[in-house]
């Protein structure tokens, strides 16, 4: 390994012992990042028994990985977590951190970066490095891309989606080291996580939909809305949503797809009463068909449409 | 006497944010005229405040870092059931990232003085970062909870509440004092009364700016934050156009229709 950057971290997740597949998508991303760094992938991951886990990890592009195995980190406890990461970030000096925007990922990450006292990006759809070697973290906002840098402090931390990136095909001739953590005690012991209760999700997943049929503000109202899931279970399709619709509250925010929801990608994707913004449509990903129900359609998208009707979509539904 | 604190954020009229745009010469952003309102999750923070004040003999301080204009914000908060408004306002604090932000609010809390519980909306519609609850609690050394969704038990000094997981929820016991990010569906939140609006003509808003914190230019505003835009761009127009299909609804109706059953949906 080269010595010009330290290493590019992942923090994995895994859930009743199951990897979550952004961990591995992001250990794909990380893994072109380290080599154009000339550096490795060392990746965190804490639970309880997970030595196998700690495998896939390496066969995913890990070199190193940090494992905390251990009843105590079965599920995930912020003080403890944070104070594990924390720790270890501090003694190897990470060049970057990446972190799945899971509803762990978006806690303990910005725990980890205001102790360390460095910036951290929400919701990324790319990473990017300069001529200077430094990452760019692109996100996207008001019809255009962001770069986002964090020039002088270290980690450079940020966080994505599943789905973002793809999920490299495990090699398991790859071999890496894995290192046992020690468990951090006299913790405040603050705040607890007394159980985490799991329900099996109602319909059609939106993540692996065929066909999805999403909503926006066009709806108008509650009955609007009902339209408009109702085709979407007429149709056999998923439903899903743009963040107006949920602020609205029709719609439930594990329908919302976009940069700060879920990325989908269907076969057939309806949108109906909706612009097409940007935050919206790069949660779209491969639809082979694009319909759009809109009277307001967002030109600067358009180009991803491939019908649109242009109509209400209380037009749609009633005369 | 519960002690609480709400955070909240002056942000772009979501409904109309898609008028705000870049210009692709300048690559600055171009506000249009959009007005700024009170951030939708904030209400639900708000609302969580004032459910508990008629529980308990509280006392709700709301606070708020923006530009002189986002007083109206904090007195639509003390027009909501408030008992007292701060407004961080300060040349020296634009262009704060969530770092800063979170900074400079956690100031603003400690010179508020005593309080036991910290509201925040999970994320803002502008930013959308659910950083600045978090970051908050760190500067402040308190627990944090984000994405609560129920507050289960807050009789005394340590409280369960539910947290959204993925398909689920996770239980959480908290000591205070502490900071909680709410989701949306944690409450719904009230609308203005009048009576309300009458009784917040005699509040005050009290404005604090970098002198009144006493923190130095390097740790707020742009100065204070690690990370910056490097650059703004403008998306590529793509030449390839969608089909537009006009005519009667009827028409409109049979061309989704034929469409769906090319796709094999139907």
């Amino acid at each position: 390994m080269g010595t010009d950057h330290s290493a590019v971290w992942v923090i994995a997740e895994q859930i009743d012992c199951h990897l979550q597949s952004v961990s591995l998508q992001l250990i794909g991303r990380a893994r072109k990042l380290a080599d154009q760094l000339q550096t490795s992938v060392e990746v965190i991951l804490l639970g309880d028994n997970i030595e196998q886990q700690a495998r896939q990890l390496i066969a995913a592009g890990a070199d190193r990985i940090y494992l905390g195995n251990a009843p105590e980190l079965e599920v995930y406890q912020p003080e403890l977590y944070t104070e594990i990461v924390v720790k270890l970030a501090a003694e190897h000096q990470p060049e970057i951190i990446l972190i799945g925007s899971t509803d762990m990922g978006r806690e303990l990450a910005p725990l980890v970066a205001a102790r360390l006292k460095t910036g951290l990006t929400a919701h990324c759809i790319d990473f990017v490095l300069d001529k200077e070697l430094i990452l760019e973290q692109r996100i996207p906002a008001y019809g255009g891309l962001l770069s986002i840098v964090c020039p002088e402090k270290r980690p450079q931390m940020a966080t994505a989606a599943k789905g973002v990136f793809p999920t490299p095909e495990p090699d398991d001739s790859r071999t890496g080291e894995t290192m046992m953590i020690d468990i951090p005690d006299h913790l405040p012991g603050r705040i607890k996580t007394l159980e985490i209760i799991r329900e099996e999700p109602q319909g059609v997943p939106l993540e692996s939909a065929a066909t999805i049929v999403a909503g926006g503000a066009g709806a108008g109202d509650n009955d609007g809305w009902n339209d408009i899931s109702e085709l979407a279970e007429t149709l056999n399709a998923a439903l899903g949503s743009t963040r107006p619709a949920v602020d609205e509250g029709w719609a439930e925010l594990e329908t919302m797809i976009g940069q700060s929801g879920k990325m989908v990608s269907p076969e057939v994707y309806i949108g109906v009463g909706l612009s097409g913004e940007q935050q919206h449509m790069v949660g779209i990903v491969g639809a082979r068909v694009m319909i759009a129900v809109t009277m307001m359609p967002n030109h600067r998208y358009l180009s991803r449409w491939i019908t649109a009707l242009l109509m209400t979509a209380v037009s749609l539904f009633r005369n | 006497m519960l002690n609480i604190v709400v955070c909240v954020k002056a942000v772009p009229d979501p409904k109309e944010a898609c008028n705000i745009k870049i210009d692709p010469d300048t690559k600055t952003l171009l506000r249009c005229d959009v007005p700024l309102v009170l951030n939708p999750l904030d209400k639900n923070a708000m609302e969580a405040a004032l459910q508990l004040k008629t529980q308990f003999e509280a006392h709700i301080s709301v606070l708020s870092m923006g530009p002189p204009e986002a007083g109206n914000i904090v007195k639509e908060c003390l027009a909501l059931g408030a008992d007292q408004g701060f407004l961080l306002s300060d040349p020296a604090f634009g262009g704060a990232d969530a770092f800063a932000t979170a900074f400079t609010l956690a100031k603003g809390i400690e010179k508020i003085g005593s309080f036991d519980v910290v509201f925040c909306g999970m994320a803002s519609s502008d930013g959308s970062t659910e950083w600045v609850g978090p970051e908050i609690a760190t500067f402040l050394d308190l627990p944090v909870v984000t994405l609560v969704k129920e507050i289960v038990d807050c009789d005394g000094a340590s409280w369960k509440v539910k947290a959204s997981v993925e398909n689920g929820y996770r239980l959480m016991q908290v000591e205070l004092p502490a900071v909680f990010t709410v989701t949306r569906e944690v409450n719904t939140p009230r609308t203005l009364s009048f009576s309300g609006i009458i009784k917040a003509r005699k509040k005050e808003i009290e404005q604090w700016g970098i002198n009144e914190l006493g923190v130095t230019h390097e740790t707020v505003g742009l100065k204070g934050s690690p990370t910056i835009v490097s650059e703004l761009n403008a998306q590529e127009e793509n030449k390839r156009q969608a089909e537009m299909i006009s005519g009667t609804r009827d028409e409109k109706a049979d061309v989704l229709v034929q469409k769906l059953v090319d796709a094999g949906v139907l």
